[in-house]
């Protein structure tokens, strides 16, 4: 091709067998301008090093797999391109605050294993009806209370923009708070008393400093910081008793 | 499956390494510069129990280059306190919907900027002309 | 999971918040900068006389004891939670020595308030 330039890729190279300090490695990696930061990492996994570890799948910017520290921002990688960094250089590493398995592949157990079950990522109705009854209805109003929170791809780049979870790993974090309050601000959901034991515990909303990076490097526009700190409120609230008057339903 | 030895990335001066952290730290610093003040008033508030000539004392001191100096430094980081205050106010307040659409957080943050100027200019002409 | 009592503390840390974005800025400026440079503002304006009557007022009072205690609980929060954030886990001696600081400084402000009379 002829617009074909070469851009420098560093990427973080960490071995789990042979254990240690893990490295950057170099790459002289060519592109065009409708390449994408993981079709770079593509590039040098097919044509320079074999070896390369990475998480990917959709290229889309919907899967949540793919993300990294692109010159020290949480990203998609298949989100930027790397006209953007051009002439600079790129930096790869893997998500911040995660413990690194191997390359820039990071260890998610915490989040899928742990985090998100404890926030009951599930509708809790007031009483279980039977499909005879119909469907539970909603007006738009009631949906858009919600809407915005259930964006969400679990792709992680909240937890590594957050530096409370990095401090402190057993705070629940920003992807896990959201979709805690999307479920609390659901009409069909009565889950918030199930809830509030960790959503009022220094591990839920308390934890939060609203540094708000989480909701600056959000792909999907969720606004993780928003979803915490209005429940600092509803927990306040909760703690003097004046939230069930305030709000009988539950959360937003 | 095996243990897998995971590598864990140290946390150690974390705030320099995106200037997104470096203005975080500066907000949260800026109340160190607003507790010293307080200090100062609380200072200027005994004085002023003490009786005429301790309190003009004070106000002596705070004509000291040093005083001065330290003013100037706290009226900028409490102001970008004040402005970063409402800059994330947005956060906190409710899903607020005008006509069915979310107020825009630039508009919640400039209502909290335009109190502060308004507050500003009242609390000037109350102190200057009352 | 514990339930955290954050919620008194950040009461306090928001409401000092919100009062100081308002007024630290210019109350700064007027008591530090341009009365004693008498710049914009003439030194009489903070003169002992005047601001005695200030603060031998009820609603001068009130207004002295909230800055001064709503501006100490929101710096003390910040400064607890900042000492965590730079790895200095002080916990309980942090807790005691911030918010206790902002507590005996409003207790001290209501002391003299009360001591200067009516």
């Amino acid at each position: 091709m002829a617009d074909t330039r070469t851009i420098e890729i560093e990427v973080l190279r960490y071995n789990p067998e042979k254990g240690g300090e893990p490295h950057f490695q170099s790459f002289q990696v060519p592109f065009s301008d409708d390449t994408s930061v993981l079709q770079g990492l593509q590039y040098i996994k097919d044509h320079l090093d074999g070896s390369l570890t990475f998480r990917w799948s959709c290229r889309m910017a919907i899967c949540g797999s793919c993300g990294k520290m692109v010159n020290g921002v949480p990203e998609l990688s298949c989100h930027k391109f790397l006209r953007e960094y051009y002439p600079g250089k790129v930096r790869i590493e893997p998500l911040n605050h995660f413990p690194v398995l191997r390359d820039l592949v990071i260890d998610q157990t915490d989040f899928f294993e742990k985090k998100l079950p404890s926030i009951k990522p599930y509708v809790v109705p007031k009483e279980e009806k039977p499909v005879s009854a119909g469907t539970y209805v909603q007006t738009p109003q009631q949906f858009h209370k919600y809407y915005q929170y259930s964006q969400c791809i679990n792709c992680l780049l909240c937890y590594a923009a957050c530096p409370q979870y990095g401090l402190k790993p057993d705070f629940t974090g920003p992807a896990a708070l959201a979709l805690l309050h999307r479920y609390n601000a659901d009409s069909r959901d009565r889950g918030w008393e199930e809830r509030a034991e960790l959503l009022n515990a220094e591990e839920g909303v308390w934890g939060c400093t609203l540094v708000g990076y989480c909701s600056e490097v959000c792909p999907k526009h969720v606004d993780p910081a928003h979803a915490i700190n209005q429940n600092k409120v509803n927990s306040t609230m909760d703690y003097f008793g004046v939230r069930k008057l305030l709000m009988p339903k539950g959360g937003g | 499956m095996a243990q897998v030895r995971t590598y864990v990335r140290p946390m150690g001066g974390w705030w320099r390494r995106n200037p997104f952290f470096v203005r975080y730290m500066i907000r949260e610093a800026s109340c160190v510069f607003l507790a010293i003040y307080t200090v100062i008033l609380l200072v200027g508030l005994f004085r002023l129990s003490q009786g005429e000539s301790a309190y003009e004392s004070w106000r002596a001191a705070l004509v000291s280059p040093v005083s001065i100096v330290f003013h100037w430094v706290a009226l900028l980081t409490v102001s970008y306190h004040a402005y970063t205050w409402w800059k994330v106010s947005p956060k906190t307040a409710p899903d607020i919907r005008v006509a069915g659409r979310p107020l825009p957080d630039l508009v919640i943050a400039a209502g909290g900027w335009l109190a502060t100027i308004g507050a500003s200019v009242l609390i000037y002409l109350l102190v200057r002309w009352l | 999971m514990k339930r955290s009592h954050e919620p008194i503390f950040w009461s306090l840390f928001g409401a000092g918040g919100v009062l100081s974005a308002l007024v630290a800025p210019i109350l700064i400026l007027i008591t530090g900068i341009i009365t004693p440079i008498g710049l914009w503002m003439p030194p009489q304006a903070l003169d002992y006389a005047r601001v005695l009557g200030f603060a031998q007022h009820w609603l001068g009072k009130l207004i002295l004891l909230a800055v001064i205690s709503l501006f100490l609980f929101h710096a003390a929060h910040r400064i607890y939670h900042g000492l965590h954030d730079i790895g200095v886990h002080a916990g309980t001696g942090a807790m005691i020595a911030s918010y206790g600081g902002a507590l005996l400084g409003t207790v001290v402000a209501a002391y003299l308030l009360l001591a200067i009379g009516f």
